[in-house]
């Protein structure tokens, strides 16, 4: 066999690769701009990491159209992918946004940090893309490594050392889990690929299949680790609060979306014929970490912790989606996790403003008074707030509508009731914030804000769209239907 | 294409807030002064709902309807009856006399305060007009922001306290509507394969006994914690006795009312069966509220306190009316909700008065105030007999109605009610004479100054309806019988025709959402 003559067995849609592609060269090119001196406080990092995601998200724009699948069906550019795709890129824009003054701040190396983003926002898009658990574990991985360092950023911190430690055992621990169950999927069905697997799953009556059963437990351990799902949480509380701000910001909404994008993919495609039997299994695990991340929010006082604990209640919301099943279901966790995205970005976003260098400034009462001495920060955090919370006219609202009522549809009559209660028990801790924000007596000391142009264009951003989406779903549920249309 | 009359109404306030919010922060006087031009301004925009709505037309009039969210099926449609003509009126007459009223009694930030007023003013409005049921949900529960923020920020002592109880007791109560609203959807879905929020449609729907048993009961948890009934009423003293006072007012004279609105315009005729079996437990529920009220009032040692247990009950002759289920209870439940907004706002608004005179609202701290303050006192004398129900007032007119609403039902609950009539002559006029009668009691009593010509500016037009509704309450009747009539129509012929339908599964079969795939 001739290896020379095998790019031509493999005709590569090289449009459909173009936001690996534009990101793989934007991280090289920032690597070996490091090289060259640059002036202090230069934002050269951050402007090539826009420009890199502009041209990644052109790319996509580009390619969208017709599902194709690559690379023997390894990859696929689907409506998902697209999808997950622009969701990834514009959560990285967003993160450079908040970053570009953030990391002159706290003086953190630059051309690895923006680096690393972006290799970890193209694991992310490897997960989404991806139609074989060993693709989906190679952009696990990809997307993990880097978030274990950026996590780590703040050397001098103990926390940022000791979370980023945690995270990293852990998350290691889970990736061992999520291989094992790949390895013994493959023993059961005989494939990697999910399409080949799901046509197993489906022929066969494997349902009890005790390969097939340990090895779905497994993977979804291994999944449910990486998007926060109760009991696989521990790690999140204390590596949210110990990572520098913005990378918690971008990791609570990337890395919690790649997960479910993979999630989506195995439990609703390869193991779709199987679906029924996971109902319960995913139920239970849905209440837990919708109620338990909740319940523990609300004793929080400081606010990465607590949006930590949020964040993990959210990920229970998208479970619910995800029990409801079919592509109601699937679309319903696409049109959550874009605009949990949004808002979350935004809450942390807010939180990196507040704080002089690497003294942070996050816990409740650091907001007292905040709202009236800065009103674009005290109506931004509230909206926020108010979204996450689940209140009209926000996008978190629509998005709460929309899931339940889809869950509703599914018979899960339960799970959305206690859902609701939950949304009503999460509004106190966010409340708290407006408490804080409006109603306490000011500091006598008031908490230095560090405004920066950028910060403020992805504060607007993040703004418009929590505000556009709550009020003009349509367009982007048209969206979140349309791109599920291949996945199932 | 027709001028979007109720849309303008709606959303005016808010262009206004944000013309308030534009102003400088120090301008106080420029914020006072343009937030009442608005305030007026959509008093007169809603004024002319009083003659050019056709009361004996069938239908919403007004209506305005426009695609929102096709992919949900939830619509922009709002339209008016004269149920809610009346309320919007209410609602821009008692906002705009709090903005005036407010004038003084704030002096911490007036400009957002303010501003917020007049966002809540565009929900509430919202609220009485959106006849899409996801579109009145998004307005019912906005407005508790800016509520919240109103108590919490420019409320007395234990405002956090008292915002965040209003806010959680307020949205657990919603959260279930909810989903009793995304239940009907799917109802509505599988029964006839449309897909729409619009109350129209599910107007239309015929729904068994038993779901309908399920769906009242959140649609009326989160309407009875509004009202508020008996035992959900506990958020409302805290609420207002820490609310500025001009948003006790509102509270007051508006809030609650979205309440009682709820059963008349959803609960009751989507529910009629459910409402029926119901009833005998929700009047009793209104009968001890209107008694325990009645008597907690009695007892405060605080004017706020006692006027905000005599909210309790008020609301609960306007639960009585609704489930006397007749035109005689319906139309003198909502002439009360209509008499509650005026006096009890008018009473709020006395409270204010003389708490920005003294700093403290204890009766015990008064005492023949009538020497020093007898054009106050006179006021207060009317708008008290007027909240007891004196004939000739506006609160004669509305307990007789639920009165012999509730006796043509059932003579008992009639005899109850009626007892709670006593109590609240006795509760107000004892209270009335601990504070207006005998010696000045407290020196520093004597030097007070009487009404300022704004105060008395506030109080004329409310003492004018006190009168209007109380002598001649027939343009008021004419107005809302029709509208009440075919409400009756309405929910008497969905009872017969859900009578007979089977409760069905919500889901849509298994193989169903396989062959989706």
């Amino acid at each position: 066999m001739n290896v020379f003559a095998a790019p031509h067995l493999l005709p590569v849609d090289w449009f459909a690769l173009g936001a690996v592609m534009a990101l793989s060269a934007g991280l090289l090119v920032l690597l070996l701009l490091e090289l060259l001196p640059a002036r202090p406080g230069s934002s050269r990092g951050a402007i090539v990491s826009l420009l890199t995601l502009a041209a990644a998200g052109a790319s996509v724009f580009r390619a969208r159209g017709a599902a194709r699948s690559l690379f023997g069906g390894m990859f696929v550019h689907d409506g998902f992918t697209v999808f997950f795709t622009l969701l990834f890129l514009s959560i990285a824009a967003l993160a450079v946004l908040w970053s570009w003054d953030y990391v002159k701040r706290t003086r953190i190396n630059q051309a690895e940090y923006y680096a690393l983003l972006l290799s970890s926002t193209l694991g992310m898009i490897l997960m989404a893309a991806s139609n074989d658990l060993i693709t989906i574990f190679l952009g696990l991985e990809l997307m993990s490594l880097a978030l274990y360092v950026m996590v780590g950023f703040r050397r001098s911190q103990l926390e940022s050392n000791e979370a980023a430690l945690k995270y990293f055992l852990l998350g290691a621990f889970a990736s061992g889990f999520l291989l094992y169950g790949i390895a013994l999927l493959y023993g059961a069905t005989g494939t990697t690929n999910l399409t080949r697997m799901a046509a197993f799953v489906a022929d066969s009556p494997l349902g009890a299949n005790p390969l097939l059963v340990i090895g779905g437990l497994l993977l979804l351990v291994g999944l449910a680790f990486k998007v926060s799902a109760v009991p696989f949480h521990m790690w999140t509380p204390d590596a949210y609060e110990g990572a520098p701000t913005t990378v918690t910001a971008f990791m609570s909404a990337g890395a919690k979306a790649a997960g479910f994008a993979a999630l989506l993919r195995v439990v609703l495609h390869a193991l779709a014929g199987v679906h029924a039997h996971w109902g319960t299994l995913l139920s239970v695990i849905a209440v837990l970490t919708m109620t338990v991340g909740n319940v523990s929010a609300l004793l929080q006082v400081n606010l990465k912790r607590m949006l930590a604990y949020s964040s993990i209640a959210h990920a229970g919301y998208v479970l619910v989606a995800v029990v409801a099943g079919g592509p109601q279901g699937a679309s319903a966790a696409l049109f959550y996790l874009a605009v949990y995205s949004v808002m979350n970005l935004g809450a942390f976003g807010v939180l990196t403003l507040l704080g002089r260098g690497h003294d942070e400034r996050v816990n409740v009462s650091d907001l007292n008074g905040l709202g009236f001495r800065h009103p674009l920060l005290g109506i931004a955090l509230t909206l926020f707030m108010l979204s996450l919370g689940g209140i009209p006219p926000t996008a978190g609202f629509m998005g709460k509508v929309y899931l339940f009522g889809v869950a509703l549809r599914a018979g899960l009559v339960p799970l959305v009731i206690i859902g609701v209660l939950n949304s009503v028990v999460s509004v106190f801790y966010y409340l708290r914030v407006t408490v804080a924000l409006y109603m306490d007596e000011p500091k006598s000391e008031p908490t230095q804000v560090n405004w920066a142009a950028p910060a403020v264009v992805a504060l607007l951003a993040s703004l418009a769209l929590t505000l556009w989406w709550g009020v003009a779903a349509h367009d982007l549920l048209m969206q979140a239907q349309r791109s599920v249309v291949g996945l199932l | 294409m027709t001028f979007p009359w109720l849309t303008w109404l709606v959303f005016f306030p808010l262009i206004g807030a944000a013309l308030v919010a534009l102003l400088p922060a120090t301008a106080h006087r420029a914020v006072r002064l343009w937030a009442t031009v608005v305030a007026l301004a959509e008093l007169a925009f809603s004024l002319p709902l009083w003659w050019r709505l056709v009361p004996a037309q069938p239908g919403w009039q007004f209506e305005e309807r426009h695609r929102w969210i096709p992919g949900l099926g939830a619509s922009y449609h709002l339209g008016a009856d004269g149920i809610s003509a009346l309320l919007v009126l209410l609602t821009t007459v008692l906002t705009a006399i709090a903005v005036i009223g407010a004038w003084t009694a704030v002096d911490k930030r007036p400009r957002e305060f303010f501003a917020l007023l007049l966002v809540l003013e565009a929900g509430m409005l919202g609220t009485f007009l959106s006849l899409d049921l996801l579109l009145f949900y998004v307005f019912w529960e906005a407005m508790l922001v800016p509520m919240y923020l109103l108590i919490g920020v420019w409320g007395g002592q234990r405002r956090v306290y008292a915002a965040v109880k209003f806010f959680l007791y307020t949205m657990a109560g919603s959260v279930l509507m909810l989903v009793a609203i995304l239940w009907l959807y799917f109802l509505q879905r599988n029964a006839t394969g449309i897909v729409t929020f619009d109350l129209d449609a599910f107007y239309r729907l015929p729904i068994a006994p038993a779901t309908q048993m399920w769906l009242f009961l959140a649609f009326a948890l989160a309407f009875a914690i509004k009202v508020p009934m008996f035992p959900f009423h506990t958020w409302l003293p805290d609420a207002h006795v820490e609310a500025p006072t001009a948003g006790s007012v509102i509270l007051a004279a508006v809030l609650l009312k979205m309440g009682t609105y709820g059963f008349l315009r959803f609960a009751i005729p989507l529910f009629p069966n459910a409402s029926h079996t119901a009833a005998p437990w929700v009047v009793t529920l209104a009968i001890i509220g209107i008694l325990y009220g009645a008597l907690v009032a009695m007892v405060q040692p605080d004017l706020k306190k006692l006027v905000a247990y005599s909210s309790v009950s008020h609301l609960g002759f306007c639960m009585l009316g609704l489930y006397a289920m007749n035109v005689q209870g319906f139309a003198g439940s909502l002439m009360q909700m209509l008499n509650h907004g005026v006096s009890t706002g008018a009473l709020f608004l006395l409270v204010g008065v003389i708490y920005e005179r003294r700093h403290t609202r204890a009766i015990a701290d008064f005492g023949g105030l009538w020497k020093p303050l007898p054009v106050f006192a006179s006021v207060f004398l009317v708008v008290m007999l007027s909240s007891i129900g004196l004939p000739g007032t506006n609160g004669f007119v509305g307990e007789f109605l639920v009165l012999l609403g509730a006796f043509r039902t059932n003579w008992a609950w009639a005899a109850w009610a009626a007892s709670g009539v006593i109590l609240s002559a006795l509760y107000m006029l004892w209270m009335f004479q601990r504070v207006m009668f005998g010696p000045v009691t407290h020196a520093e009593n004597e030097k007070l100054s009487d009404l300022s010509g704004r105060e008395r500016l506030v109080f004329a037009p409310l003492l004018l309806l006190i009168v209007w509704m109380g002598v001649a309450p027939q343009p008021f009747l004419d107005r809302m019988t029709p509208a009440l009539e075919r409400t009756l129509e309405l929910s008497q012929m969905r009872a017969v025709m859900s009578a007979n339908v089977k409760p069905q599964a919500l889901e849509t079969a298994p193989a169903d959402v396989e062959g989706a795939r």
